[in-house]
């Protein structure tokens, strides 16, 4: 048969015009190393693809519109009550577009899931440090989708205007007015005039469902090319180095492995949007101005937002005649911001911290970085601290405590615990390594006790596997940075105190239990 | 008898015999006890106010006062209306069974002929609010469910939550779930304003608006939840719980089934 | 520690473990099987999904333990949508995983820096072209390049000055005036100072002349919370008891905060609690801040009765309401 008989017609066509074959043969040979760890970031994908198709559902029936309505509808509670045609909307596709319910819920467990899937796979690559170069840039990327999640999921579950939303639009349009010279300014471009106005939901809309998905689409190619093209990073273990990757080709195995994958993340949502409610808008009620529900929180993923507002000191400064609101601005912007900041720029932290700057394609085990591991598990505490005091009101009803109590724990625990997290990690991630050391030295403990002929008893330690030998001695041990304080000619450097700093991070970075070396594992043989 | 003395050294003897007195005693008790809680047949009432005094000495004066004057521990009766003891009573509020930050809602310790006697006795010693006659808490037939919503989201849901599971209030206290109240109990808290609860004088929230409001709330209990099974009707944070235990959940169930190999 | 620490060595990939599909071909049926029961049990589930949407009444409540009364429309729909989904995708991750090539393959990445003589011949290309540019002896072009670059930006700022009229001094006004009447919130009526006994609350709003349209704009500053105590229970300064009627004080219901209704009112402990970031105000004190983030009191509306006993405002608000923005000025 000719090439083109076993090309097939369709592929000949296309090559023809594209020159795709010689391009095609080399991607669908690409190959991928198999870990469930890396499908976290696979569920995060895929939910923006079901965000996008259910999304696009719901704009088909959507009104989003403030304009002020009688409701008529079949909802018996809310007849002839006034709220906005936003309201109206949502409330009919609830009630009698078919599967109009199940795709609004589908399409808000979706955002959550994807919030979570982002998180936890933020949080993957950060303990195994993934983000080291070449993929800091990736890194920075990934940063960036986690803020616009964010920002794209409050703006999603505020467009049918209930008084849960509204509420938290409130809390939004009080940060921005709250910020100094330009603050009600902005809120007045923002809002079209007064709060609540006409024009914010209708903005909003445009911002949600265009230019969002837009700025999505752009970040999540960009991440995915440079996935594909450096090449995704694997676990060490036997056969694996810096210089190659060990898997499965695209096809057949990971297409059917991922394809697969898309399907199940979307009939787990489904499942999800069937058997939990959530965001159930009609008993929310429409939102005005001078009604609130206790117990109003943001989602999940604002909820630490929620926390820290709630646990900042009541500082406002008056002088001058003007006001600037600590209280609002510190927990709303300044935090935020010096965290995100931070998480943006640590793979150069790291890499100034330890001097690396070489590639990095194996994965870290998260115990042979135990000072990146610890700062991890203080990052996780502060939040889950500050997600804690988010919820303090239905936890107090919840647990028979006091919000008082919740709140003044967590003001002290948000100094207090992270810290305290970090030095428990750190000696965790240290005696993990022991252990490790203690396995390839002596062996796994068989549980067998045997008795020598002189009445000893020892327990029988069976050796381990090369392969398992060589998986927990071949990570990296760097020594510190050196940084001497005078040059070879006894001239002091320049940058003293930066240089102390990053010495003694280094140091600190650098504590680990060496690892078993081969002498080591030679003399022991003669025991 | 002899044959059962001869297991009187048995290590079980000791045990058993205490379960069966404790068992004697018990059953000795509330078969005494219950003669004393007579059947009064309505009709005379100063039989039934003299019945309420008397409940009133034994269960209630150690706290407040003999003359239902009040004291540090407890406020004064005087004028709170046969309305407040109705509620209080017979949701199981009073007597307080610990002094804890606010009084819960548990299983009433008087019967319904003890509560309206002591509501009797109560409404006697100053004017206050009366109890709602049964025929004028005809929610089914009365009020407008759309209204009566309107009126707690603007009056109630600040403190009971948006669909009235109750909320928290500061220093432990909290507003309880209303779902599962009797429709007298909820006007009768909206007249009298116990504990932390305001009141809501029949000015301010008319006496149709009230049985609105009722009307609603019943709606909002009975109403299934359409989308799923309700997370407690509380909001976002146990739909975030959920979304990550269950849904990443199996989730990550799955991936890892899905990079093991196979068999 | 010796110098020379030798590492142990890389024992290579372990062999391959072969499934019992790869050599058993009763095996390989069985998966092939298995895999189209998945895809089967997927079709039936989409079969649920259109029997749901077409022949399921959408008021047909049925009881499922643990979830209670479930809407059978929508169950049935949500679980058939999920069930065809789901499965479709076992399907496709169980035949990879026993049928599919398991072979590990080993690949080899290159090192992402160019070769020297690519970044050579990069540079030498940036150089010239730069160079027949002429950008940079030409400074005349540069600087008016940029001038015009910089100055276009400027124009969609501009265009976007309409979004939204300028504050002015909006923020700082409400609709309360001398003699507003307060009006019940929602029914309209007037209040009487004798509506109110001691531990009551009332929602009121200005009265204004279409009751029927009012504005959310303008509910966003005008709601007020109306509270009676006995006077001998206010701590205040004689200004601030001068703004009460009788035991009966009102303060603004938006949050010095963040703007939320504070409307929550412990009756024994005269607290005010804003459900949001649990603000505390003590009504006794005028509503001072004695718990949580907001840094001011709420402000008082100044309240007397008319001849007729209808509580009317003396006064607009003295401070602006609602949440601090920079121009406000605090006497």
């Amino acid at each position: 048969m000719t090439v083109e008989a076993r090309l097939g017609t369709v592929a000949n066509y296309v090559d023809e015009r594209t020159g795709g074959a010689a391009w095609m043969k080399k991607n669908l040979q690409k190959v991928f190393p198999d870990h469930w760890s890396f499908l976290l970031g696979e569920v995060a994908l895929y939910s923006f693809v079901i965000l996008l198709l259910s999304g696009t559902f719901l704009t088909f029936w959507f009104d989003p519109s403030q304009r002020e309505v009688i409701y008529e509808g079949s909802y018996e509670p809310l007849e002839g009550i006034k709220m906005s045609a936003a309201y109206a909307s949502a409330l009919h596709i609830s009630f009698e577009v078919r599967g109009g319910l199940l795709m609004r819920q589908i399409h808000h467990w979706a955002a959550l899931i994807f919030m979570a899937a982002i998180v936890a796979h933020m949080m993957r690559v950060f303990f195994t440090g993934a983000f080291r170069k070449p993929r800091e840039g990736n890194w920075i990327l990934g940063i960036g989708l986690l803020t616009l999640g964010i920002v794209e999921g409050f703006l999603g579950y505020s467009l049918p205007d209930d008084l849960l939303s509204g509420t938290g639009v409130r809390i939004a349009e009080a940060i921005i007015q709250a910020l100094p010279v330009v603050g009600s300014y902005l809120a007045y471009f923002a809002f079209g005039g007064a709060f609540p106005g006409e024009a914010f939901i209708p903005r909003i809309y445009t911002v949600h469902v265009l230019l969002l998905p837009g700025a999505f689409l752009a970040l999540i190619t960009a991440h995915l090319m440079l996935v594909w093209y450096q090449k995704h990073t694997q676990y060490p273990g036997p056969g694996r180095t810096e210089k190659n990757v060990v898997g499965y080709p695209l096809m057949p195995t990971y297409m059917a492995k991922a394809g697969g994958f898309f399907f199940i993340v979307f009939g787990v949502t489904a499942f999800l949007a069937a058997v939990a409610s959530i965001n159930p808008i009609w008993l929310y009620g429409p939102y005005t101005p001078g009604q609130i529900s206790a117990g109003s929180q943001p989602d999940w993923y604002m909820g630490w937002l929620d926390g820290l507002v709630r646990m900042a000191p009541p500082i406002e400064t008056q002088a001058f005649g003007h006001t600037i609101s600590w209280n609002i601005l510190l927990p709303g912007l300044i935090i935020p911001g010096i965290l995100f900041t931070g998480m943006a720029l640590y793979p150069f932290i790291e890499s100034w911290i330890t001097g690396d700057k070489r590639e990095h394609h194996l994965l870290d085990r998260p115990r042979n970085a135990p000072n990146r591991t610890a700062l991890g598990a203080m990052s996780l505490t502060f939040v889950m601290v500050t997600l804690i005091n988010g919820g303090n009101d239905i936890i107090a009803t919840h647990f028979d405590l006091s919000i008082n109590q919740i709140m003044w724990g967590t003001r002290f625990g948000v100094f207090l615990l992270p810290p305290l997290a970090f030095v428990i990690t750190k000696r965790l991630c240290l005696s993990l390594q022991r252990a490790d050391r203690d396995l390839v030295l002596h062996g796994r403990e068989t549980g067998t006790l045997l008795r020598l002929p002189h009445g000893e008893f020892v327990e029988v330690h069976e050796p381990i596997s090369p392969e398992k030998a060589y998986f927990l001695t071949s990570h990296e041990q760097a020594p510190a940075l050196e940084l001497p304080e005078v040059d070879g000619h006894g001239v002091k450097r320049a940058h003293a105190l930066r240089n102390k700093l990053r010495a003694r991070m280094s140091v600190a970075n650098a504590e680990a239990v060496p690892k078993v070396s081969l002498n080591e594992l030679k003399e022991i043989e003669h025991h | 008898m002899k044959r059962l003395s001869r297991y009187r050294r048995h290590k079980a003897a000791a045990p058993l015999l205490l379960f069966f007195a404790l068992l004697t005693v018990g059953a000795t008790f509330s078969v005494a006890s219950a003669t004393t809680s007579a059947e009064t047949t309505a009709a005379d009432r100063s039989v039934q106010i003299e019945e309420g005094r008397q409940i009133f000495l034994k269960g209630c004066s150690s706290c407040h006062g003999l003359n239902a004057e009040g004291a540090q521990i407890a406020p004064s009766l005087i004028g709170v209306g046969a309305a407040s003891v109705d509620f209080q009573v017979g949701t199981g509020r009073m007597p307080l069974a610990e002094m804890s930050a606010q009084a819960m809602r548990k299983d009433p310790i008087y019967n319904a002929e003890e509560t309206a006697a002591l509501a009797a006795y109560v409404a006697t010693l100053a004017p206050g609010p009366a109890i709602p006659a049964e025929s004028s808490l005809n929610f089914e037939r009365d009020g407008s469910t759309a209204e009566g919503g309107e009126l707690f989201r603007n009056n109630c849901a600040m403190c009971h939550n948006f669909a009235g599971q109750g909320g928290a209030l500061s220093q432990g206290k909290y507003a309880p779930t209303l779902m599962g109240v009797e429709p007298k109990h909820i006007y009768e808290a909206m007249v009298t304003g116990p504990q932390s609860m305001p009141v809501f004088s029949d000015k301010t929230i008319t006496n149709e608006e009230k049985i609105s409001i009722i009307k609603w709330i019943k709606a909002a209990e009975s109403e299934p939840n359409l989308g799923g099974a309700s997370l407690g009707r509380v909001g976002p944070v146990t739909e975030g719980l959920l979304g990550w235990v269950l849904g990443l959940g199996m989730l990550i169930g799955v991936a890892v089934w899905l990079a093991m190999k196979a068999r | 520690m010796s110098n020379e620490i030798e590492a142990i060595q890389d024992p290579g990939l372990p062999a391959h473990v072969h499934r019992k599909a790869d050599t058993d071909p009763a095996a390989a049926n069985r998966a092939e099987r298995q895999v189209a029961i998945l895809f089967g049990i997927s079709a039936l589930g989409t079969v649920l999904l259109i029997v749901s949407y077409i022949f399921i009444p959408d008021d047909l409540f049925i009881f499922i333990p643990v979830m209670g009364n479930q809407n059978a429309h929508q169950l049935g729909l949500g679980l058939g949508m999920a069930i065809s989904l789901f499965f479709i995708g076992m399907g496709a991750i169980h035949w990879a995983k026993t049928l599919m090539p398991d072979t590990e393959v080993v690949a080899q990445r290159h090192e992402l820096r160019s070769p020297d003589s690519d970044r050579k011949d990069f540079v030498d290309a940036v150089k010239s072209g730069a160079g027949a540019a002429g950008l940079g002896r030409r400074s005349l072009i540069k600087r008016s390049l940029g001038a015009a670059l910089g100055l276009s930006a400027l124009s969609p700022l501009l265009l976007l000055r309409d979004l939204g009229p300028l504050p002015g001094k909006e923020l700082e006004k409400t609709t309360w005036k001398s003699g507003t009447y307060l009006v019940t919130d929602p029914g309209n009526r007037r209040i009487k100072d004798s509506d109110l006994e001691v531990g009551a609350v009332a929602q009121v709003l200005p009265e204004i002349a279409d009751p029927e349209h009012r504005k959310l704009n303008d509910i966003a500053k005008d709601a007020v919370l109306l509270i009676r105590l006995r006077p001998q229970e206010f701590n205040l300064e004689a200004d601030k008891l001068a703004m009460t009627h009788d035991g009966i004080i009102a303060f603004s219901k938006i949050c010095s905060h963040m703007g939320c209704a504070v409307a929550l009112y412990e009756q024994q402990t005269k607290h005010l609690l804003c459900p949001c970031h649990q603000s505390t105000f003590d009504v006794t004190r005028g509503a001072k801040v004695i718990f949580g983030p907001s840094a001011r009191p709420l402000p008082q509306l100044d309240i007397t009765i008319d001849n007729k006993g209808y509580l009317v405002a003396r006064q607009p608000f003295s401070e602006p309401v609602g949440p601090s923005f920079w121009e406000r000025n605090s006497q």
